[in-house]
């Protein structure tokens, strides 16, 4: 850990940046392939199950396993992606249409950084957040870079000059826009309530995190989630329509757009789209966890910090920083894991909205609903906290 | 016609929320995924073929290893895509067979133009053709796909019957009619 803290600091950097990219790349790839089981289980579907690699088929048990999960799919995908044909059509803007899913990643990829994952106690006894940049601004960064990806979209419609991938990008970016407000507006009860008054003021991830970590069943060390549903709920369904996720998939809507912005795009640059949804969606199912349901803590009530001290009773390690850490990962991996079933779930149950109902819902339900909301919680939280 | 005018009722508002109905398919779906997949894996897994299906056309040969086939032509005639191209043969006298006089020289059937109706089977008075259970036929060039006599009657097999025309006709010939 020394050594790594003394190395200068843009070798830091890199190394932390190709962290995010050798972590989160294969992550959101292995998503890919747990929408195709997922979507295969519910249509009542084996799928993907034949590929291995020929020189690991004479292992027992854990091969056949690994190749009914479709586990080596994922790599023939990945490397199909990496050495086929990537064509650029005739008729585009080649700057903007090689830019485009350039742009689609660097904010899937810049967010990560600023989302805590884990925390561990040091040896002074202090909680410290396991993050890549514990900046202070937190959810507004991830806002504003993650807004950034309605680009990517705009310039892939633009560049690929034809109308299909022109009409998903309009529509795709009318929706992202949107649905920002509702989201912005139904996370600020939450700020409102962490910026207890005569405090530090913050709008970081880990703070917010802190707050859910009373211990016992007093309301104001609940998940967030529970005494704020109204918001949480907000906040998911914009989710979904900031992820462009079924059933808000109107950049793609391959009904009456055949691919949506990504039609005129193959190989590996549609890939990298592919690979920035995934992400977009891991982070944002990250942020929802940390905001509404108590980050890396295991239960309401019940903070990591409790269960640690408890364990040390049990096993010695227990106390041990790295043993707090992976084990407050774990936690927030499950969570973060079991809201991208809950996406691809989803995705497979409902229907597509139409455009004008998705224009709707956001404007006349949604945003009323958020603005109501964040009024109801700010008078509450000036009659508790006073 | 009576007019029946059926009146829509308007959308509760638990409906125009849309929430029940999407916690209702939610259910249906997570109830789906637990359940075993409906498909089969086919290489491995093959389905049942029903009793009477109309697979490939195959030559059969009689429990003594006959061949049933006496190259009479007519399944050649009413073949309505053209498919079966038969060469007709004689058989020759001293053979066992001999007063059978006739047989295939040569029985192409194009499974690339054969459409299955099964009217080779349905005119053929000699039941030597008969449409079984195979159905997977596949080939990397259009002469592949020709069956020919021998893999006919390697697909086809021995029919199982029990008349014996032609010996009882040999037998009549010889020890006079028994009528």
């Amino acid at each position: 850990m020394d050594f790594f803290f003394q190395l200068p600091l843009w070798i830091q950097g890199i190394a932390k940046g190709l962290a995010v990219i050798a972590v989160l790349f294969p992550l959101a790839a292995a998503c890919s392939m747990a929408e195709r089981k997922i979507s295969a289980w519910i249509q009542g579907r084996p799928g993907p199950n034949r590929t291995v690699v020929p020189w690991l088929a004479w292992i027992p048990i854990i091969v056949p396993f690994l190749q009914r999960l479709g586990v080596f799919q994922l790599a023939a995908d990945g490397g199909k992606f990496v050495f086929k044909e990537d064509p650029v059509p005739g008729h585009v803007n080649k700057l903007y249409f090689i830019a485009a899913p350039v742009l689609a990643m660097i904010p899937a990829l810049t967010t990560i950084t600023i989302v805590p994952f884990g925390a561990y106690l040091n040896d002074v006894g202090q909680l410290v957040p396991i993050v890549l940049a514990n900046v202070d601004i937190g959810l507004l960064a991830v806002l504003a870079i993650s807004s950034l990806g309605v680009y990517s979209v705009i310039l892939a419609g633009w560049a690929s000059n034809s109308k299909y991938p022109f009409l998903g990008s309009i529509r795709a970016s009318a929706q992202l826009i949107s649905y920002e407000l509702s989201m912005t507006l139904s996370v600020l009860p939450v700020f409102l309530w962490v910026n207890a008054p005569g405090g530090q003021g913050t709008l970081s991830l880990f703070d917010v995190v802190q707050v859910q970590s009373g211990q016992g069943f007093h309301f104001d060390s609940l998940w967030l989630g529970l005494w704020m549903p109204v918001s949480a709920f907000i906040f998911l369904v914009a989710l979904f329509a900031e992820t462009n996720r079924q059933p808000f998939d109107m950049a793609e809507s391959e009904a009456d757009l055949v691919g949506g912005f990504h039609t005129e795009y193959g190989a590996f640059k549609w890939s990298l789209f592919f690979v920035a949804e995934y992400a977009h969606m891991i982070v944002g199912s990250g942020v929802f966890t940390l905001l509404f349901l108590g980050g890396w803590n295991p239960l309401p009530g019940l903070p990591l910090t409790t269960v640690v001290h408890g364990l040390q009773h049990w096993i010695s390690f227990a106390g041990h920083p790295l043993f707090m850490g992976v084990l407050g990962i774990l936690i927030f991996l499950g969570k973060v894991g079991f809201f991208i079933f809950f996406f691809m779930w989803v995705r497979w149950t409902l229907p597509r909205f139409r455009y004008d109902q998705i224009m709707k819902i956001g404007w006349q339900k949604l945003l009323p609903l958020s603005i109501g909301n964040l009024i109801f919680y700010a008078l509450l939280i000036a009659l508790i906290q006073k | 016609m009576a007019v029946i005018p059926v009146s829509r009722k308007p959308l509760s508002f638990a409906e125009r929320t849309y929430i029940p109905q999407i916690l209702g398919g939610l259910k249906i779906t997570f109830k789906r995924m637990l359940k075993p997949a409906e498909t089969m894996e086919y290489p491995e897994q093959r389905p049942e073929i029903p009793k009477h299906y109309r697979g490939v056309p195959t030559l059969v040969k009689d429990p003594n290893g006959r061949e049933k086939c006496v190259s009479c032509q007519l399944c050649e005639f009413v073949c309505p895509p053209k498919a079966i191209r038969i060469t007709p043969g004689e058989i020759p006298l001293d053979a066992p067979t001999g007063h059978v006089e006739k047989a295939p020289q040569a029985f192409d059937i194009d499974m690339l133009r054969c459409i299955y109706c099964g009217l080779c089977q349905e005119v053929c008075p000699e039941e030597a053709i008969f449409l079984q259970n195979q159905y997977s036929m596949t080939g990397y060039t259009r002469a592949e796909m020709v069956n020919h006599k021998d893999r006919l009657y390697e697909l086809g097999g021995t029919l199982p019957d029990q008349h014996h025309k032609w010996d009882k006709k040999k037998a009549a010939e010889e020890h006079g009619n028994a009528h």
